[in-house]
């Protein structure tokens, strides 16, 4: 074996490397937990798991989108309502004005660039609060869905057959087929959202990964002034985050609203809160340069199999999901602060 | 203009608000020179760096660069490197996040035909530098793995790969210690007879007549003059950067070694340890002693007072003060048994930059009186006052933030905190780096005039000479525990063949 590999695998056993691996493992001792508990009411139907990812295919876009924010030490809390923005000018502009699925995702994304150019250039020109800018940009969301419409909009066939087409098309997988109650074979399927989210995860992961952006992410993070020493231009790697993270967001919106084909005011309320919570128990620091989205992404499924389980169980009160969740940050963040207290003991 | 020049700054100005920080500098710098920019703090020589690197803004004078047409005037760091510039500061500006491969290429990473990182060929040549250079790291670690000395080589071993014409060192000695120097000024060496112009600031006078061939001095602002190195001792050196004959150092402490066996005792540690930093050791400390720790960087030195003040709480041994054992869980017991430490580093744990002078000298005070006695305005501006002119901190006004004022005068600041505290036991940790030399003397003579009083000082520094100066004892660290300690006649070699071990035991 060449020396590189050797260097490679000590590198894999650091902190942050093991914060990943316990946000795994927990997801899986999580979901083997639900399949035990709920095996008589389907729980362990890969469909399950699917049903997941379908469902939180919108929240894992958006989660990728914040973790490059919160790589910079920075956060987008202007995501939820831009979700809301986002179902609304689909719901409305297709139902409303006419405009075709393809044309009003497309006007979609350009809302989602538009938004997060203005919100970078606040963060990173202006160089006012991240929370403050996107604090903002979530009253203005908000708001402008509410002047769009208060009404409560469902997407149906008449809205737009496309979008409706879009919505309801299921990929079958080829195994893992279960019997219903017909003794019909119905075979696992998920959606286009899910395509798009996955695509999104690996596209990110790589960009994170593989190019100067991603790494000036990390560079920002790790310390602004140095990473302004060593030649980079901070500001416009800012700007470039918020933009990313609100046209993800937007992308995001989309796959929301395929799912839940509505829109309304309320839509998507603490959606920017579940993304954030999801970047930290997936080992993303709030003060930056730490997290990849790999990480956030078992964080969404963690999420989405504690709201499951409580769904399964039936009898559990709605708030439970919350209350895990909470108590699962304290966990993640205690467990963080003890190994920056090991590593800061080893020096 | 001569032929093998490769930088020319001509008539550089640049005002701060209130200040003219650069009053038409010139500089000059030589293809294949080690070129030394001197002068006390506040002489300008950061702000001259920092113009030439794009930081500051300068508002008259022209820069030249060899190989390129016209003046040139850079915006940012980038612009300086592109023009071949390169600077390591003397705070590592790297991300201790990244790994070292990473520190060393970011911004400039091998490239795959696809646009992407290649990270294989980054970590092969990040391994290949580091090794030319003789730096003993695993590139694929992360930086904040390393120590502080270990960073700063990385980020020299960065602006060396840059191929840069002109590479400019400020202060990057300040946090190596002697091999680590040694090693450094190698590798300026091999870069001189390469061709590269390297501007060195530093506060270490041995350091430029080491390895340094020309010298500029500024003072308050304006060139003193461009000096061969031959042309200009020692004392002739500290003069044109002081404007003045400074007072001869070795003549402030008195004469004869005083003897302190009466004296009462002030501490007694017996057998104090923290787990991974110092292991147990004994220190006896009397009344008007000044007791110098020495010893090579990471030796102990720091982490031995830290464990006395509680800072890092002590896991064996015990601790009397003033004949009564004490425990001391954290330094608020230390302080109320009348202790005081100024830390080393003062910008983390010194100063409070956006609080003003008076608050910052006032805060030890006041946290030894409790949160809710507090001492009123008026008392506070008065012995703000008071330690102001005693220990001539310059600033506008005694409510001027203290990030605005520069190293030397924070440092005497902050000195002023804990004397206003009156402790019986101070210890100062490196009270004098990156300090300038006039500074350094009053503080010197400030140690002596407070052992006079009757006050039990411990001094921490990485020059010998000052603490020959002011010590009547000394003991000496290695690797992390006391190895010994001298009296009686302290001199260089001695001390010297404490620290690297085998006499004086």
């Amino acid at each position: 074996m060449n020396p590189e590999n050797t260097l490679k695998q000590r590198k894999e056993i650091n902190g942050n490397t093991l914060l990943l691996l316990i946000t795994i493992v927990l997801f899986v001792v999580l979901y083997a937990g639900g399949c035990i508990a709920y095996s008589g009411k389907g729980f362990t139907n890969l469909q399950t798991f699917l049903n997941i990812l379908i469902s939180n295919a919108g929240l894992i876009c958006v989660a990728c989108g914040m973790t490059c924010v919160m790589l910079t030490g920075g956060i987008d809390i202007s995501v939820g309502s831009l979700v809301a923005l986002d179902c609304m000018l689909l719901a409305y502009g297709m139902g409303n004005w006419g405009i075709g699925a393809p044309a009003m995702c497309l006007i979609v994304l350009v809302v989602g660039l538009v938004f997060g150019f203005v919100q970078g250039f606040c963060v990173g020109y202006l160089q006012i609060q991240p929370f403050i800018v996107t604090m903002a940009g979530m009253f203005f969301a908000r708001g402008m869905t509410a002047v769009i419409s208060t009404d409560q909009l469902s997407i149906t066939a008449e809205t737009s057959q496309t979008f409706y087409d879009w919505a309801n098309f299921r990929i079958y997988l080829p195994f893992g087929g279960v019997a219903n109650r017909q003794g019909k074979i119905i075979m696992p399927y998920f959606r286009i959202g899910v395509v798009v989210a996955i695509l999104i995860l690996i596209l990110i992961f790589l960009v994170l990964r593989y190019t100067k952006f991603g790494r000036s992410l990390y560079a920002v993070g790790g310390s602004e002034q140095s990473a302004a020493m060593m030649g980079l231009d901070v500001k416009k790697t800012k700007l470039k985050a918020y933009v990313l993270s609100s046209f993800l967001c937007s992308i995001g919106g989309i796959c929301y609203c395929l799912n839940t084909q509505s829109a309304s005011v309320a839509q998507a309320s603490g959606l920017e809160m579940d993304a954030i919570a999801s970047s930290v128990i997936g080992g993303t620091l709030l003060t930056g340069g730490v997290g990849n989205v790999i990480g956030s992404f078992f964080g969404v499924l963690i999420n989405g199999t504690i709201s499951s389980i409580v769904q399964t169980n039936g009898k559990l009160a709605s708030a439970w999901p919350n209350i895990l969740t909470a108590a699962l940050l304290c966990f993640f963040i205690v467990l963080q602060s003890i190994f920056a207290f090991l590593k800061e003991k080893k020096k | 203009m001569e032929g093998n020049v490769v930088l020319t700054m001509r008539g550089i100005c640049m005002t701060f608000p209130g200040v003219k920080a650069l009053d038409h500098v010139d500089f000059t710098l030589r293809k294949g020179e080690i070129h030394a920019l001197m002068g006390e703090n506040g002489a300008g020589k950061s702000t001259l760096i920092k113009c030439l690197t794009g930081i500051n803004d300068f508002e008259a004078g022209e820069i030249h660069v060899d190989g390129i047409q016209g003046t040139v005037k850079n915006h940012s760091t980038l612009d300086a490197q592109n023009v071949g510039i390169s600077t390591v500061y003397q705070e590592v500006n790297l991300c201790p996040n990244l790994s070292v491969a990473e520190n060393l290429y970011i911004g400039r990473e091998p490239m795959t035909p696809f646009h992407t990182i290649d990270r294989k060929a980054m970590m092969r040549k990040a391994a290949e530098l580091t090794q030319r250079l003789d730096i003993k790291v695993d590139v694929a670690q992360n930086l904040e793995n390393y120590s502080l000395a270990i960073q700063q080589m990385i980020a020299i071993a960065r602006a060396v790969d840059m191929d840069c014409k002109v590479l400019i060192l400020d202060e990057p000695t300040s946090s190596l210690d002697d091999s680590e120097v040694e090693k450094l000024f190698k590798l300026m060496t091999m870069l001189r007879s390469k061709g590269v112009g390297i501007v060195f600031v530093t506060h270490f006078l041995e350091q430029v007549y080491a390895v340094c061939d020309r010298i500029t001095v500024l003072r308050n602002g304006t060139l003193v003059g461009e000096y061969p190195i031959a042309d200009l001792p020692r004392v002739k050196l500290v003069a044109a950067m002081m404007g003045k004959d400074f007072d001869d150092l070795a003549d402030i402490k008195p004469e004869g070694s005083q003897d302190f066996s009466n004296a009462s005792m002030v501490i007694e540690a017996k057998g104090l340890s923290h787990k991974g930093t110092i292991k147990p050791f004994d220190l006896n400390i009397r009344k008007g002693e000044v007791i110098g720790l020495t010893g090579l960087l990471g030796s102990g030195r720091t982490e031995l007072a830290r464990a006395i003040y509680g800072a890092d709480k002590s896991q064996t041994g015990t601790l009397r003060v003033k004949d009564q054992e004490v425990k001391i869980n954290q330094p608020i017991d230390a302080m109320n048994l009348g202790m005081g430490l100024l830390p080393d580093d003062r910008k983390a744990e010194g100063i409070i930059g956006d609080l003003s002078v008076r608050e910052n000298i006032i805060l030890a005070m006041q946290a030894k009186r409790g949160m809710f006695r507090q001492i009123s305005r008026a008392q506070q501006e008065k012995i703000a006052d008071e330690y102001i002119r005693l220990l001539q901190i310059k600033t506008a006004t005694r409510e001027t933030p203290i990030k605005q004022l520069s190293g030397g005068n924070q440092q005497k600041a902050i000195l002023g905190r804990w004397l206003a505290t009156d402790p019986d036991f101070l210890i100062l940790d490196e009270p004098t780096r990156g300090i300038d030399i006039g500074t350094k003397t009053e503080i010197q003579k400030l140690i002596l005039k407070l052992a006079g009083e009757g006050k039990s000082i411990m001094f921490i520094s990485s020059e010998i000479e000052e603490m020959l100066r002011t010590c009547n004892r000394m003991a000496v660290l290695r690797d992390g525990a006391k190895v010994g300690e001298i009296d009686g006649d302290l001199s260089q070699e001695r001390v010297m063949a404490a620290i690297a071990g085998g006499a004086s035991e």
